[in-house]
């Protein structure tokens, strides 16, 4: 069978169990809904773009020699094709409580575990994870120091023609915002690091992603002895978390994880060269040196739009990779759907357990709880380094 | 698509290679060679017009401060098989990575199909280039198949599948490398001398003009051994097409290469035909080594023999005896910087080839005849003339208790100033210790 043709079969198969999963947890917690009653709720809330309408537009705006000015505004109108008798408080724990935690945990799974196929391949180690560039540490590193010392995160920019717009966060946002930049500080700070006249060989890379994550561990614990009070909220972020997530939040990362999961794809077949090692990929046309900043770039991205939200969810990079590896095979084409599918169904099924536990666990503990003996497992059945 | 059978790596060949050493190789005509078939060979119209598939000029390459190879010219043209030869360390890879980009050179221009690599992208010089590593260290389990379709990535666009083309290529490349039994195995479960089969499959679906070879054969067997330079022959003769293979085996070499590129001391120390650059001195100051350049009686081409530094003082020294201990005993007096010289000997005989192939004197006499008194004449002069005798096996000493008379030889020895009796399986330092004792005498 042609790869593609592999990858798409695996890939709907997979996407049709994440469907299954995100139905049965939208169903499980306090108020127990019926499956069908999801469904309905779910096509409930689908709107379609329905037509262009006219709104009131911008103005009146003062142009110079012109006079007061109104521009007609146009905007996108909404229909919503399915109108299902369901119960409305039920409609309103689907839609408003429970989808945007279960979408925000699909996406950030599957954000953490296509990083983390690359990661493995471009290291060509099967113990890297999308951490392993110091993204994790980064995004700690930021947040931490935002909870702990936070700032008024307001400011009014003026704006020709439209005035002043009062721009501001919210303090979740305003921690998500600073954890998404320093994830991507540490991860260029790695790459500069092992960055010699244009070639950023592999091993100095890793060993420069360990060096960084290990300073910046420290500075996390130094921000911990002076948090205070905030301390909780430290422990409950490290420990990674979906509880409260937001629409907006789910919106924001599916904005930016499918374009960049599409670059990682569209570099699969580079990355099966890649693994060859460096010499041999370049012998076969692989211009490597830029093929590697795209994915160093591309993984950083997408890992930092997972960690920014849900905090450092551990193990979902590393063991969903290796999972997926036994099942369909080393190729990066089939590999990678497969595997950020899977990572989305598996964060999915974790936060559910995490959230319909007694009192309310930080989906990190059960990832990693559930993780580590599967590694352990994949140790002794089989030798990793052959992976 | 062949059955996966399991075990059967290495084992078919082995009958083949019991105990017969490469020299003795029978000579496969290039017809038993895998010839890729041109209908279904990649197509290769690749063309440089009257530029060379690779032209290193004045080459060097260092590491750090330690200079690996310097000055480096060499050309390979269409058609042609150039071997580089060298000892461990004499930058034979260096120079196969320097031409491929994979190391800037420090100084000097490499082109490859006459434009300089330096300004070509990594897709282009993989249209123009295709290697076969020494190995390869892909340790995620790939099946072979694959890792041969891998080699056509040059000719595909990022959102390209495999064309009937790409397949059409992949087969036949993994028909003539031999590794269809195997397509579906794991690489990392096959062995050494199968992945190294592999490789030179996805090397040959590359499609590329010009082939570059590291050890293509350092860890094959005999039979693929062979079958992989048949392989390469014939990938060269069949068009503008050429290859450079870094090549251990000398013998190989002469018996493959159209040119032999001799790397040594940091630089280039002979290049031209086998015939010329194989020669006992070139060889020896290349390798460090003593060496005798013999012909392979199987295919009539340079045959290298190395022997470990001896350091004696030249002499001129005589040979008496007949045969394969006699020849022995000349090949390793020339390659340890003596003078030697042979007689009586039978025409013919091997004793008189490796004088020949020395360089040295041989008495001979028409065989079956037997020596005029003549020929025992000119022999005894040579054996008077000499700084030392040696006399090789019972038959030549005339210590033979159960003649009647002493042969012809015994005359000969007895002609000598300095004579030196060997046992027919006399080892080489023995030999080589005995005749220095004589000149103590």
């Amino acid at each position: 069978m042609r790869p593609w043709v592999r990858s798409a079969a695996w890939s709907a198969a997979i996407a049709a169990l994440l469907a299954v999963v995100v139905v049965v947890s939208a169903a499980i917690g306090p108020v127990r809904i019926p499956p069908e009653t999801v469904v309905k709720s779910v096509l409930n809330a689908l709107a379609v773009p329905a037509g262009i309408e006219t709104t009131g537009g911008v103005g009146p705006l003062s142009v110079p020699g012109v006079g007061p000015l109104t521009l007609p505004g146009f905007d996108l109108a909404f229909a919503s094709p399915f109108a299902f008798p369901v119960d409305a408080v039920h409609q309103q724990i689907v839609v408003g409580v429970r989808l945007p935690r279960i979408l925000l945990a699909a996406l950030v799974g599957f954000a953490l575990a296509a990083a983390g196929t690359v990661m493995q391949g471009f290291f060509r180690n099967p113990m890297a994870d999308p951490s392993i560039i110091g993204v994790s540490s980064g995004a700690a590193v930021g947040a931490v120091a935002f909870i702990v010392f936070p700032v008024a995160l307001s400011t009014t920019i003026a704006l020709p023609l439209v005035g002043s717009v009062e721009v501001a966060l919210s303090r979740g946002a305003g921690t998500s915002l600073f954890a998404f930049v320093g994830a991507l500080a540490a991860a260029f700070g790695v790459y500069a690091i092992a960055t010699r006249g244009g070639r950023t060989p592999v091993a100095t890379l890793l060993l420069a992603g360990v060096a960084v994550q290990t300073f910046l561990g420290a500075v996390v614990s130094y921000l911990q002895l002076q948090a205070g009070e905030s301390l909780r909220q430290i422990v409950a972020w490290l420990m990674g978390h979906l509880s409260g997530a937001a629409w907006s939040e789910v919106a924001v990362t599916a904005v930016v994880v499918p374009p960049l999961f599409a670059v990682l794809l569209a570099y699969a077949r580079d990355l099966n060269v890649l693994l060859l090692g460096e010499e041999e990929a370049r012998g076969l046309g692989i211009a490597v040196e830029r093929t590697k900043r795209i994915l160093l770039a591309a993984s950083a991205l997408v890992t930092a739009a997972g960690v920014a939200f849900a905090g450092v969810i551990g193990f979902v990079g590393l063991i969903v990779p290796h999972m997926l590896r036994l099942v369909v095979g080393p190729d990066h084409r089939v590999l990678l759907p497969t595997a950020a599918l899977s990572g989305g169904t598996f964060l999915v099924a974790a936060d559910t357990v995490a959230r319909s536990a007694a009192a309310e666990y930080p989906v990190g503990i059960i990832t990693a709880a559930v993780g580590a003996p599967f590694f352990v497992y994949l140790l002794v059945t089989r030798e990793v380094s052959e992976l | 698509m062949s059955a996966d059978r399991p075990g059967d790596g290495e084992g078919s060949p082995a009958a083949d290679g019991s105990g017969s050493p490469s020299a003795d190789d029978p000579t496969s005509p290039p017809a038993d060679g895998p010839a890729v078939d041109p209908e279904s060979a990649p197509d290769t119209s690749l063309s440089f017009g009257d530029a060379p598939l690779l032209s290193l000029s004045d080459v060097a390459v260092s590491f750090g401060d330690v200079d690996v190879v310097s000055g480096v010219d060499l050309r390979v043209e269409a058609g042609s098989l150039v071997g580089l030869v060298g000892p461990n360390g004499a930058g034979k890879t260096t120079v196969l990575r320097a031409a491929t980009g994979a190391v800037e050179p420090d100084a000097g221009t490499v082109r490859i199909g006459g434009d300089p690599a330096a300004s070509l992208s990594a897709r282009e010089v993989g249209r123009r280039v295709a290697s076969v590593p020494q190995a390869t260290n892909l340790a995620f389990d790939f099946r072979v198949r694959h890792v041969v379709e891998m080699g056509r990535t040059p000719h595909l666009g990022r959102f390209d599948a495999h064309g009937v083309e790409d397949d059409a290529a992949v087969n036949a490349a993994m028909a003539a490398a031999d590794v269809e039994r195997f397509a579906d195995r794991s690489i990392t479960e096959v062995s050494g001398g199968e992945r190294q089969r592999v490789l030179l499959a996805r090397a040959l679906a590359q499609a590329a003009p010009l082939l570059l070879l590291d050890e293509p054969t350092a860890s094959l067997d005999v039979n693929h051994a062979v079958e992989t330079l048949e392989l390469v022959r014939s990938f060269v003769d069949e068009g503008a097409r050429g290859a450079i293979a870094a090549i251990h085996d000398l013998d190989a070499a002469a018996r493959y290469c159209d040119e032999v590129v001799v790397l040594a001391n940091g630089g280039v120390q002979a290049a031209g035909p086998p015939e010329s650059v194989l020669s006992a001195s070139a060889v020896g100051a290349a390798f460090d080594a003593e060496a005798f350049v013999g012909r392979n009686p199987a295919t009539g081409t340079p045959a290298v023999t190395a022997f470990p530094q001896s350091d004696v003082s030249a002499r001129r020294v005589h040979v008496v005896g007949t045969g394969r201990p006699a020849a022995r005993v000349v090949a390793r007096l020339a390659a340890a910087g003596h003078d030697p010289s042979v007689g009586v000997v039978p025409a013919g005989d091997a004793a008189a080839g490796a004088a020949a192939d020395a360089g040295a004197t041989a008495v001979t006499a028409p065989p079956f005849e037997g020596p005029t008194g003549e020929t025992v004449a000119a022999a005894r002069d040579l054996a008077a003339g000499a700084d030392a005798t040696v006399a090789v096996g019972a038959d030549a000493s005339g210590a033979d208790e159960s003649r009647d008379t002493p042969g012809p030889n015994a005359e000969v020895a007895a002609a000598a100033d300095r004579l030196v009796r060997v046992p027919a399986d006399v080892d080489d330092a023995a030999l080589l210790d005995a005749v220095a004792t004589a000149f103590e005498e």
